[in-house]
């Protein structure tokens, strides 16, 4: 699944103008050429040296979360996402969390509040198989391994994708109000 | 889809080098060339594999918002109500799933006022009541799918490199 992003116009406290633009600039990717920083920086006025020391530092304070191709799980053949949800106690979250991200299959571990009556779990997470029956399958190992014996779950397949969109980056020009 | 790109997919779902010549880089580790990394990077892209080659950002780092929601939708009204959601430019995904509860949608925003804003909208639009589900604690975001050289379909642990 890809992760969706929110549409920025401005963001001052956070990011210096150069910094913005940067962050607009490859929102969409990067370029497939030999020296893609050197490009990217020809398009918004910045050195190479200037975009590799920014995007390191993005990086490093987590504003990248990570650089690299989006995989598109769905024409990959994994044709089964499931988002699994448990009814953990509030102490054992933490430890069956990190157990159940520990899986090779699973992508996304959260805790999330309950929605009392209507939704009593609290630890999300989401998992990519190849059909149906191998997400069931894996769902089997993560409660062997991580002992959910005894924890109330629920598996919930998606059906059918009614909407999904990338993100949009814009970049505030000096005084426009968006 | 041969070996060679099941492993450029694998080495590239992070820590793609911010260095002058990064696919250089990259292609060495793998042992093909620059140019035939390039290529093949493209031809995935083109095919529909991958969505995009690029930087995947901390919504909240840079100051929005990001939360997953859900609806409790009557059948027969299933299809205006997704239409009147998707409306909404802040909706990014939208998934019909398998529960009572059985609309879930993710809300991005710029800021986290909007999150609440947006939400109130759906909620006078619809009728319907919005189970709002902000994530509280992560555990593993890997965001790394690995493809075998090989077809192999048994679960695994990863392992304790890749572990975070």
């Amino acid at each position: 699944m890809d992760m969706s992003q929110p549409t920025f116009t401005q963001n001052p406290s956070n990011a210096n103008d150069a910094d913005q633009r940067l962050i607009a600039a490859i929102q969409g990717g990067l370029p497939l050429s030999a020296r893609p920083y050197a490009e990217i920086g020809a398009g918004i006025g910045l050195s190479e040296a200037e975009v590799i020391a920014r995007i390191a530092d993005l990086h490093a304070k987590g504003t990248i979360k990570r650089l690299g191709v989006v995989v598109r799980h769905h024409e990959l053949g994994y044709s089964a996402n499931a988002m699994v949800v448990w009814d953990v106690p509030d102490n054992r979250v933490a430890a069956l969390g990190h157990c159940l991200g520990g899986f090779d299959f699973v992508t996304l571990c959260y805790r999330r509040p309950r929605r009392l009556p209507d939704w009593p779990y609290n630890l999300f997470c989401m998992i990519h198989g190849k059909d149906r029956q191998a997400v069931l399958d894996q769902v089997e190992f993560m409660v062997t391994r991580c002992d959910l014996q005894d924890i109330p779950r629920h598996v919930l397949f998606s059906k059918r994708r009614f909407k999904q969109r990338g993100a949009v980056y814009r970049p505030q020009a000096a005084d426009c109000i968006p | 889809m041969d070996v060679i790109d099941r492993l450029i997919i694998n080495e590239l779902q992070g820590g793609f080098p911010v260095c002058e010549r990064p696919y250089a880089e990259v292609a060495d580790r793998l042992g093909i060339g620059e140019d035939d990394l390039i290529g093949r990077l493209q031809k995935l892209l083109d095919a529909g594999l991958l969505s995009r080659f690029g930087p995947m950002y901390h919504a909240e780092r840079l100051g929005g918002a990001l939360t997953l929601a859900a609806l409790r939708v009557p059948a027969a009204e299933y299809e205006s109500i997704a239409a009147l959601v998707n409306a909404h430019p802040e909706v990014a995904h939208n998934y019909a799933r398998d529960h009572d509860l059985n609309m879930w949608f993710v809300l991005a925003t710029e800021t986290p006022e909007g999150i609440a804003a947006v939400i109130a909208e759906i909620e006078r639009e619809t009728g319907l009541q919005v189970f709002n589900m902000p994530k509280r604690e992560e555990f593993f975001v890997g965001l790394r799918f690995e493809l075998s050289a090989e077809p192999d379909d048994r679960p695994r642990l990863k392992s304790q490199a890749a572990l975070r």
